[in-house]
């Protein structure tokens, strides 16, 4: 059996990349969409978690995933408050219906 | 044997739960499967020697931002109501557009000459990653809680309705 290497984690966040891309482009509601960036940034993580494992980078690419996962949250704290608004203003989150700002 | 086993199990719950968030048509089955997601990168993470990012791992995203997305379906949609997923458009260009990418980025990974010797820590990394935010990454840490803080009162001006008026 092949030894675990850098290779299994980059193949396994490219896959968990993929599928947020695939939930970002297809989704209509704000929240899906939002699902989509939180499953992005964390392949991010699983690849700077892995460089800093194989890399030999010390414990920079770990810090750099917690200032990410802090991002994360300060970003779904947002996102959803706005999302909220939204839901207030429009009764709908599907972000096809929120065209105001269409020039 | 053993760990190459667990690691096959843990990354195949990972790629499994990402999947279903991506394909699955209701909004509240891809926050469950987000869930599983999330907590197979913490596994990951175990794997990786990065024992404190898979407790903060768990703690912020499964404990906070999830439970928050949770809260934010339960409130954006009426629970009785059967279609509260969304119609997917354009699925084709968005599965050619993902191939794509996909293939860049694999041949990427296979081709790049990486550095790939296991060198990093032992756990329990705390010590070193303490040692770090109060040294060299000293600014950024302090930088981070004006963002959370920013964030935090963002947060309340853009929920509260009579703050606004």
């Amino acid at each position: 059996m092949i030894e675990i290497g850098l290779h299994h984690y980059l193949v396994v966040s490219l896959i968990v990349f993929l599928a947020g891309l695939f939930t970002v482009l297809t989704r209509r509601n704000a929240i899906g969409i939002l699902m989509g960036v939180e499953l992005i940034l964390n392949s991010a993580n699983i690849n700077y978690v892995a460089f800093s494992r194989f890399g030999g980078g010390g414990y920079d690419g770990q810090i750099f995933s917690i200032f990410v996962i802090m991002l994360a949250a300060a970003e779904a704290a947002i996102g959803l408050a706005i999302v909220l608004g939204i839901y207030r203003k429009f009764e709908t989150i599907d972000v096809e219906a929120t065209d105001t700002l269409r020039g | 044997m053993i760990y190459a086993a667990l690691f096959y199990l843990i990354a195949g719950l990972t790629v499994f739960c990402a999947l279903g968030v991506a394909l699955s048509r209701n909004v509240v089955y891809s926050a469950f499967f987000l869930m599983g997601a999330l907590l197979g990168a913490a596994g990951l993470y175990g794997f990786l020697l990065a024992d404190f990012v898979a407790v903060v791992q768990i703690l912020v995203y499964v404990g906070g931002i999830l439970v928050l997305t949770l809260f934010a379906i339960m409130l954006t949609h009426q629970i009785a109501e059967v279609e509260v997923s969304n119609r997917s458009v354009g699925r084709l260009p968005a599965a050619i557009l993902v191939i794509v990418t996909g293939v860049g980025m694999g041949l990427a990974i296979f081709r790049a000459p990486w550095h790939t010797a296991p060198s990093g820590e032992p756990p329990p990394t705390t010590y070193g990653i303490g040692e770090a935010f109060l040294g060299p990454y000293l600014l950024p840490f302090e930088l981070a809680s004006v963002v959370l803080l920013t964030a935090l009162i963002g947060a309340i001006v853009l929920s509260r309705r009579e703050l606004r008026d």
